[in-house]
């Protein structure tokens, strides 16, 4: 058993945001706990060297966005699948949303999440409901729901419509100190539409989503955290409006942070243009000067995360018209070596990629890790930025394969996801033998 | 009909997978097999021993019987599946009922369907299951295409004006909901003809310049010295998406009457896809009038249908 041995990681690039170390160097971890970084020669005495010659040593990745489907979609994910790909795609934690069946709008839901995830590869963390049933219409109970476990609220995928509710749920979360997630959209504009609105839309025939159905609710959401102080985390940005509207926030002093996910920085609505099922979701696929925008928003911190809108679907849900396929792609498995594709085009550096996928999520959740400060959990991932692999359906770990990367050389990956000292992936069994 | 062998596709989807030369081979066909229909006895053995499918998910009267008759005087075996007598409204995916089909190797499936993309997506499934032995022709698909109706259109116009190259076209009605305009928007465009569309701005489609088309709001504007003035029959459920007040303000606005033609170019002709809202989107002047080419385009459909069949269906071995 390699679990929770004494292990010194020699010969890495060390990546940590946290403290702005970007080197060559040591770190030692010991009964699950980061015990140092570059330990005196007395400290490691008796460690299990590992040798990571070439790859980079970074803190463990967290994704703040995915769909695990359990319970009631256990066909598509379910925690454990999820947990899996999330540790092939080197993550060490993940917040699930709670459009669940029943939706996670209650301490029994989230406690059964927690129950069901004691056992999983990585760090499963709930997000609860903002609204009961996720209706809308009154507050779910958000302190029962913290109580059990959960990290966050968010209405993902049914966005709270009314705005008094929305301000009541920031005011409510607040007290409590649960951070709340808006999937920002205006319902009225996007009813109907399964792409972006504009001229592929036209051509295919396709009812569009403008992307003003974002942009106008951004703008309301970023506007409610000014009004009450409390701050709101913006899910999925995918427009140049929005973009623009966090800016305008962020310079005013508004507490607004964002995330966006690898797809709407690599592809556009033309994307769609064979009506490819596995590049509908929501937000939509848009421009390019929407996709231009996004990638600049993430070059220079206005938005903060980058995460995965990791929503599993079945292949025969996804093999019919367009218009009839559920929204959502799969994102854990691709989502690092699409990042790193940033680093490779000068968007962004190695620590701001780490701080994106790391150490930004675990301030907005006020979860553990996102650093390699001594005495933290020895979550961990070790990336080899330079690994080609093509994502094809049998080497995924989740359960579903609707992804529009399929077929797709993708490099780098990571090669040891270790969470709380243990390996959660090590493919190439870079800790086997070596427990001590 | 010796160019049959130029024509390359498998399918017939859209009007944007077709080049100019391939509209000017569909046409020419179709001129060709006009007379079959005029005769006696309406039928030649091109086709005997094909089989063609008309797999219709949407109510439609005219264009299932147009591709029926164009089979059938091709000595085609044609059959009707529709979706309300047929297991989708037993909840079975579109593609399990495809497949079902496939198994019983038509040559030519004839789809109609709500979806956008619905044809396209049968056709996908057939080229990677059935090693491409079936032909798919959209007769209709969301507000997508209607290939065939712009062709019948296309052909109807160069029938009247001898040319199409230099036309002004004027489309009037609900743009945005009519796979009609979309492929007339291309199918005119292509052939060298100025294509202006019109209507309340609601009834316009996102991007519609980028299509090609010239875009107005006034139908004077519209029409003015256009050659073709065509207009789209006004479906009743739009009220319900607050697209127009009522039809009687749209009729008020937008309904091609004599008067509104008069400031068309004198030789204008007048057409309509069918079937026809009189009163509302056209003036029943208008409809009747000697500039309509209404029944010509119904007889330039079988026309057309069977040149689509022919070039699909007729080089295939084993005749």
């Amino acid at each position: 058993m390699s679990d929770r041995g004494r292990f010194l990681f020699r010969n890495a690039r060390i990546i940590d945001p946290a403290s702005g170390r970007d080197g060559e160097g040591e770190l030692l971890v010991a009964d699950g706990r980061i015990t140092s970084l570059d330990p005196a020669p007395e400290e490691k005495a008796g460690a299990a060297a590992v040798d990571l010659k070439g790859m980079w040593l970074v803190p463990g990745l967290i994704d703040m966005h995915v769909h695990l489907r359990e319970p009631g979609f256990e066909y598509k994910e379910d925690i454990e699948s999820g947990s899996r790909a999330a540790a092939a795609g080197g993550f060490t934690a993940v917040a699930c949303m709670p459009n669940t069946d029943p939706v996670n709008d209650c301490k029994e839901v989230t406690a059964y999440m927690v129950a069901r995830a004691a056992g999983a590869a990585v760090r499963v963390y709930p997000v609860g409901c903002i609204s009961r049933g996720n209706r809308g219409e009154e507050l779910a109970a958000f302190a029962e729901m913290k109580e059990a476990g959960a990290v966050a609220v968010s209405d993902d995928g049914r966005p709270v419509t009314d705005s008094g509710l929305m301000r009541r749920a920031l005011e409510y979360a607040a007290s409590f100190g649960i951070p709340v997630i808006s999937h920002s959209e205006d319902l009225s504009l996007a009813a109907g539409g399964s792409m972006n609105e504009g001229r592929v839309a036209t051509r295919l025939g396709l009812a569009g989503i403008p992307a003003e159905a974002e942009s106008i609710q951004v703008f309301r959401d970023t506007s409610l955290a000014a009004l009450t102080g409390v701050p709101v985390h913006i899910a999925h940005v995918s427009t140049a409006a929005s973009v623009a509207v966090l800016r305008m926030a962020k310079d005013k002093g508004w507490p607004v942070t964002a995330e966006t996910a690898p797809h709407y920085f690599t592809l556009t609505d033309e994307d769609v243009a064979s009506y490819d099922t596995n590049a509908k979701m929501n937000p939509p696929l848009r421009s390019e000067a929407d996709r231009r925008a996004v990638l600049e928003a993430v070059s220079d911190g206005t938005i903060d995360v980058i995460a995965t809108d990791h929503a599993p679907h079945a292949s025969h849900e996804k093999e019919v018209e367009f218009a009839a396929a559920p929204f959502g792609i799969i994102g854990l498995e691709s989502s690092l070596p699409l990042s790193l594709e940033l680093v490779r085009q000068g968007c962004l550096s190695p620590l701001a990629l780490v701080e994106r996928m790391s150490a930004a999520p675990a301030r907005i959740l006020k979860v553990a890790g996102g650093s390699l400060a001594p005495g933290a959990p020895a979550d961990l991932t070790v990336i080899d930025p330079d690994a080609v692999h093509t994502l094809t359906p049998e080497n995924l770990a989740s359960k579903s394969a609707n992804s529009p990367f399929l077929g797709r050389e993708l490099r780098g990956r990571a090669v040891l996801t270790m969470v709380g000292g243990r390996a959660a992936h090590d493919p190439e069994g870079l800790l086997r033998g070596l427990g001590n | 009909m010796t160019g049959k062998k130029s024509f390359s596709h498998r399918h017939v989807l859209a009007m944007d997978d077709l080049s100019r030369d391939d509209i000017s081979l569909i046409l020419d066909t179709a001129d060709s097999l006009k007379s079959i229909s005029t005769r006696a006895i309406k039928k030649v053995p091109t086709l005997r021993g094909r089989t063609v499918i008309n797999l219709f998910f949407e109510p439609s009267t005219r264009t299932r019987m147009s591709f029926e008759i164009a089979a059938k005087r091709l000595s085609a075996d044609t059959f009707n599946f529709s979706a309300s007598t047929s297991s989708t409204s037993k909840g079975e995916s579109l593609i399990d009922t495809v497949r079902t089909l496939a198994a019983m190797r038509p040559d030519a499936v004839v789809v109609r369907h709500a979806a956008s993309g619905a044809p396209a997506f049968i056709a996908g499934c057939f080229d990677r299951e059935f090693g491409g032995a079936v032909s798919v022709l959209n007769g209709g698909d969301g507000v997508h295409e209607h290939p065939s109706q712009s062709l019948l259109d296309l052909m109807t116009v160069r029938e009247a004006k001898g040319a199409i190259s230099g036309l002004k076209v004027a489309i009037i009605g609900d743009i945005a909901h009519s796979r009609v305009a979309h492929s007339n928007i291309t199918g005119f465009t292509r052939m060298g003809a100025e294509v202006r569309i019109c209507g309340p701005m609601t009834m316009l489609p996102p991007a519609a310049e980028e299509l090609g088309a010239k875009v107005f709001t006034d139908p004077k504007e519209a029409v003015r010295g256009a050659d073709v003035v065509m207009t789209l029959r006004i479906q009743k459920e739009r009220l319900r998406g607050s697209l127009i007040p009522s039809l009687r303000e749209y009729a008020a606005c937008f309904a091609v009457t004599p008067e509104l033609l008069a400031l068309a170019d004198p030789e204008v002709v007048v057409m309509h896809p069918g079937p026809l809202n009189r009163g509302v989107e056209i003036d029943s002047r208008v409809a009747d009038g000697p500039f309509s080419l209404i029944l010509d385009q119904v007889e330039n459909g079988v026309a057309v249908r069977m040149a689509l069949l022919f070039l699909l269906l007729g080089g295939k071995e084993g005749e």
